[in-house]
């Protein structure tokens, strides 16, 4: 063979090649970067050609991300019923035009929504209607999202394991307690995480109801109409380090066991008939590190029995705790008590808990051992706090001189404060924390 | 100033009970507000201070202080000077260096320590009650003519408003406590300047909100502007009508 | 002129003047006499508007007393038992006097103070001085601004018998110009030179009231006290 005729021969074979090559490259290039793409991401865009978010979920297979760009999308009843990912970009904006649910994840393991913001979904008194409802899934995530003036924020039914993380949530309350919804609002679940979140503006800012096993943590509740956190029929739960500030009630605890509340602010929830913490037919939790500060009644606890109250301050409250007669069992200790105008309030004169070993500013004994622990007894309940209990209007006399004359003679001589609610070993200095 | 005034004045300043009255109201505010660290606190320790010694001294100094003047009232009544313009003159006198030493005496502390609203309230708070019963005393000392008699009515007005009237409040609280008697006590007690002091400084502190469901039935019912304005009246009518009082019966006084 | 109409004036259950009436004209000195506790001083006091009557009338130069003050400065009053303010000076007590009379101490008559000799005495606080110092400052203080009607209690009591000469005779020139002196007094020798009628007080009533010739007329009698005690023997219609 001569140079030329394997020249021809290379040149044909590469323009087969070539030719083969510019044939297969439009499936190449489909298989190599369209494919993946189509299958992984879809943008939702107000400009390009899939401009509804209801478009982009029926395109999209599980486990791909749906990227919504900036932008306002007034779709109704947006669903997702399948493993997806719906992430914001340049803060896209969910309008539900005051009349429908805005998104709900139904049926689905692993979703996440993430970044977006929800407004003005719709309120119904029927229904639930909420910026986010998930319902019957798994591993679900809901992060960093704006949820603006919406009826219920994020709503989640028996669901488990999943987290709301980093959500900024404000509402506009109603007119009652009736017409406005909740923050976050768990019915049936557990293993939730709830982290960081901001909620202001509803009725409850958390509301648990059946739920086991979860946790709340670093939230924020600020001016919710009812309560900043609120346990109904929910066990094993904990909330540690969240902020209860100026609601109706900070949290309130009610049928529950095993609750665990631990390094709280509960602050300035203050008004007719407001705690700091309410606890109703409450066993067997743990309420340590808190600090409760400007509460018209710091903890109220009705029904509550072997609750451990440890290291907690109470600063500046109206009532530090008020201590119902139908609670037995409860310990109270190492807690510091400070320029409260009452320690302890009952409504009873048995009293079956235990106050051993706090440190109240208004003790007055002396500590000829040296051992930091008061020789005398303290008691708490002064007479007044007993008056006013049964007659309210006696708060007129509030500071007066004849109060002080008769909590005095009440210190001398107890004759209407229960006899046993007394601390025998009151510290002299307050407890460090 | 009118020389009566001057007068009564200089002697006032001479006798320096109500300049020790002054030191004293220093050094408690200054140990009250040192003692405790919130401001708040502080002025309502003060409050449970001044509620107490403020009535008793303006009452006591201001007794004995006619008492102690018989001499001068006695020698002016008989020279050409009319006896309303001599009443009014030293009770003027009085009153304005009890009040001065009050507020230079708890002001200067509060605007130091807590130069707000409820300071500032507190010191006009005060400043009435000094007014209240610098009249009381003058209406007590016009009447008897006995000094210890004087002094004696003026203890005993003192321990009605600080501890009888709420003490017979009380009982009626007590007895009556089945029946709606929420507004009735609280117009009763408004009628007691001691009480109403009180209950005015308490309800501008956040105290009352502290206080549930009383707190805020007599915060509805006093703490509206409405209800401020209708304090002071009372206030201002309790220095007045006594005063007045005291000045018709000094001008038909026997000397 | 001085004219009272029927004053009556009642200490509780004690009526100490019944129904007293006098008229009193100018350049008259009247001594007022009584008993103890016959409502001399009472009648001083209403007279100067220190105690209110009960009822009746009092008029100095046709007006009526009642709720006025202005007439005071009319009237020079020297008390039976003078009180001071005891943290004053007897300067002071000039002083304020004087500032209420609006005069000054060189417009005024100063001739007691230099006559007792009280400015060497002026920085003294009242509260310091004897009983007979306290009535001097008194008598100069009733005679400080020439009043037209001097009403003196007892007004030598309590002086050295030098004091009560100067007094006496301050009392004389001061009747010569014709003012209207009104003197109550126990010691009826001094009245002698001292007054031109008499006025008898009697458990608040008025026994009499004459001049001095009518009752010497009437009881042969020259000087005051023996008129007086003549008088009282004999009862008087």
């Amino acid at each position: 063979m001569n140079t030329e005729e394997i020249f021809l021969i290379g040149k044909k074979l590469w323009q087969h090649i070539l030719n083969g090559v510019t044939k297969i490259l439009p499936f190449f290039i489909f298989i190599v970067v369209v494919f993946p793409l189509q299958a992984a991401v879809v943008n939702v865009s107000k400009q390009d050609k899939i401009s509804s978010i209801k478009q982009a979920i029926a395109i999209a297979l599980p486990g791909d991300t749906v990227i919504i760009h900036g932008g306002v999308y007034k779709e109704k009843n947006i669903v997702i019923n399948k493993k997806l990912t719906l992430l914001g970009k340049n803060n896209p904006v969910l309008d539900g035009e005051n009349k429908y649910e805005i998104l709900t994840i139904k049926d689905v393991a692993g979703a996440v929504v993430s970044g977006i913001t929800f407004q003005f979904s719709g309120f119904s008194s029927l229904k639930d209607l909420a910026a986010i409802k998930v319902i019957d899934s798994r591993q679900i995530l809901i992060s960093n999202n704006t949820i603006l003036n919406t009826h219920f924020a994020i709503f989640i039914a028996s669901s488990d394991n999943f987290r709301i993380e980093g959500n900024q949530i404000r509402g506009t309350p109603g007119d009652d307690e009736q017409s406005t919804g909740n923050g976050i609002h768990l019915w049936k679940n557990s293993y939730a995480t709830i982290v960081n979140n901001r909620i202001t503006g509803h009725r409850d800012g958390i509301y648990f109801e059946f739920v086991q096993h979860s946790t709340i943590s670093n939230n924020y509740c600020k001016n919710n109409i009812r309560y900043g956190l609120h346990f109904m029929f929910s066990n094993n739960d904990e909330y540690i380090k969240n902020t209860f500030e100026e609601n109706g009630a900070g949290v309130a605890v009610m049928f529950s066991h095993h609750i665990h509340m631990y390094s709280n602010h509960f602050m300035n929830n203050q008004g007719a008939s407001t705690y700091g913490l309410l606890l109703k037919e409450i066993n067997d939790g743990i309420i340590k590190d808190n600090v409760f500060e400007q509460n018209t009644i710091g903890i109220y606890l009705e029904g509550t029995n072997r609750i451990d109250v440890i290291n907690n301050q109470f600063i500046r409250n109206g009532y530090a705790l008020r201590i119902q007669a139908s609670c037995n069992n409860n310990n109270v200790h190492s807690n510091n008590f400070f320029e409260n105008t009452f320690d302890v309030a009952t409504n009873g004169s048995l009293v079956l808990n235990n106050f051993n070993g706090n440190y109240w500013d208004k003790y007055d004994g002396y500590d000829l051992k040296h051992d930091g622990v008061g020789d005398v007894p303290y008691r708490p309940i002064s007479l007044f706090s007993m008056v006013i209990e049964n007659i309210p209007v006696a708060s007129i006399f509030l500071r007066s001189f004849v109060v002080f004359l008769l909590d005095q003679s009440e210190k001398i001589i107890p004759s209407i404060t229960p006899e046993n609610l007394v601390d025998n070993t009151p510290l002299m200095k307050p407890v460090k924390m | 100033m009118n020389k009566i005034v001057k007068y009564v004045m200089i002697d006032i300043l001479k006798s320096k009970v109500v300049l020790t009255y002054l030191l004293f109201l220093i050094i408690i505010c200054f140990s009250i507000f040192n003692l405790d660290d919130n401001t708040t606190k502080g002025i309502l320790s003060l409050l449970n201070i001044i509620l107490f010694i403020v009535p008793l001294i303006s009452l006591i100094y201001s007794t004995i202080y006619i008492f102690n003047s018989g001499e001068f009232i006695e020698l002016l009544v008989a020279q050409p000077i009319s006896r309303k313009k001599l009443i009014t003159s030293i009770y003027a006198a009085v009153s304005l260096s009890l009040v001065t030493a009050f507020i230079l005496g708890t002001g200067i502390p509060i605007l130091i320590y807590s130069p707000d609203k409820t300071g500032f309230l507190f010191i006009i708070t005060g400043a009435l009650l000094t007014l209240i019963f610098t009249s009381l005393a003058f209406l007590g000392s016009v009447i008897t003519r006995d000094k210890a008699k004087g002094i004696g009515m003026a203890i005993f007005i003192w321990l009605f408003f600080s501890i009888l009237y709420d003490g017979i409040l009380l009982l009626i609280m007590f007895q009556f406590n089945d029946y709606p008697i929420e507004k009735l006590l609280m117009v009763l007690s408004s009628f007691n300047p001691v009480d109403i002091s009180r209950i005015l400084i308490l309800i501008h502190t956040d105290y009352s909100a502290l206080m549930g469901y009383s707190g805020a039935l007599f915060k509805e019912f006093l703490g509206s502007q409405k209800g401020s304005v209708v304090i002071f009246i009372i206030l201002i009518a309790w220095v007045i009508i006594p005063a007045i009082a005291a000045i018709r019966k000094f001008i038909r006084k026997d000397f | 002129m001085i004219e009272i109409k029927s004053i009556n004036k009642r200490f509780g259950k004690l009526h100490v003047l019944k129904d007293v009436s006098v008229q009193i004209k100018k350049s008259n000195s009247v001594a007022l006499l009584g008993p103890n506790a016959s409502g001399k001083t009472t009648f001083i006091k209403c007279l100067l508007g220190m105690l209110i009557p009960d009822s009746g009338q009092i008029e100095i130069n046709n007006q009526s007393i009642m709720g006025d003050y202005k007439y005071r400065n009319m009237i020079g009053y020297m008390p039976q038992i003078g009180r001071y303010p005891q943290n004053m000076t007897i300067e002071q007590v000039f002083d304020m006097i004087l500032e209420i009379r609006k005069t000054s101490l060189s417009g005024a008559d100063t001739e007691l103070i230099d006559a007792f000799g009280l400015r060497s005495l002026f920085s003294k606080r009242m509260g310091t001085l004897s009983g007979g110092t306290t009535q001097k400052v008194s008598a100069c203080l009733a005679f400080l601004f020439s009043p037209e009607i001097i009403i003196l209690d007892e007004p030598t009591a309590g002086l050295d018998p030098l004091s009560s000469e100067i007094l006496k005779e301050k009392i004389k020139q001061e009747r010569i110009k014709g003012k209207i002196i009104l003197i109550t007094s126990h010691i009826l020798s001094e009245l002698d030179e001292l007054v031109s009628e008499i006025m008898y007080l009697r458990e608040g009533s008025l026994v009499f009231h004459s001049s001095i010739e009518e009752l010497q007329n009437r009881t042969g009698e020259k000087s005051v006290s023996k008129v007086i005690t003549s008088i009282l023997k004999t009862p008087y219609e």
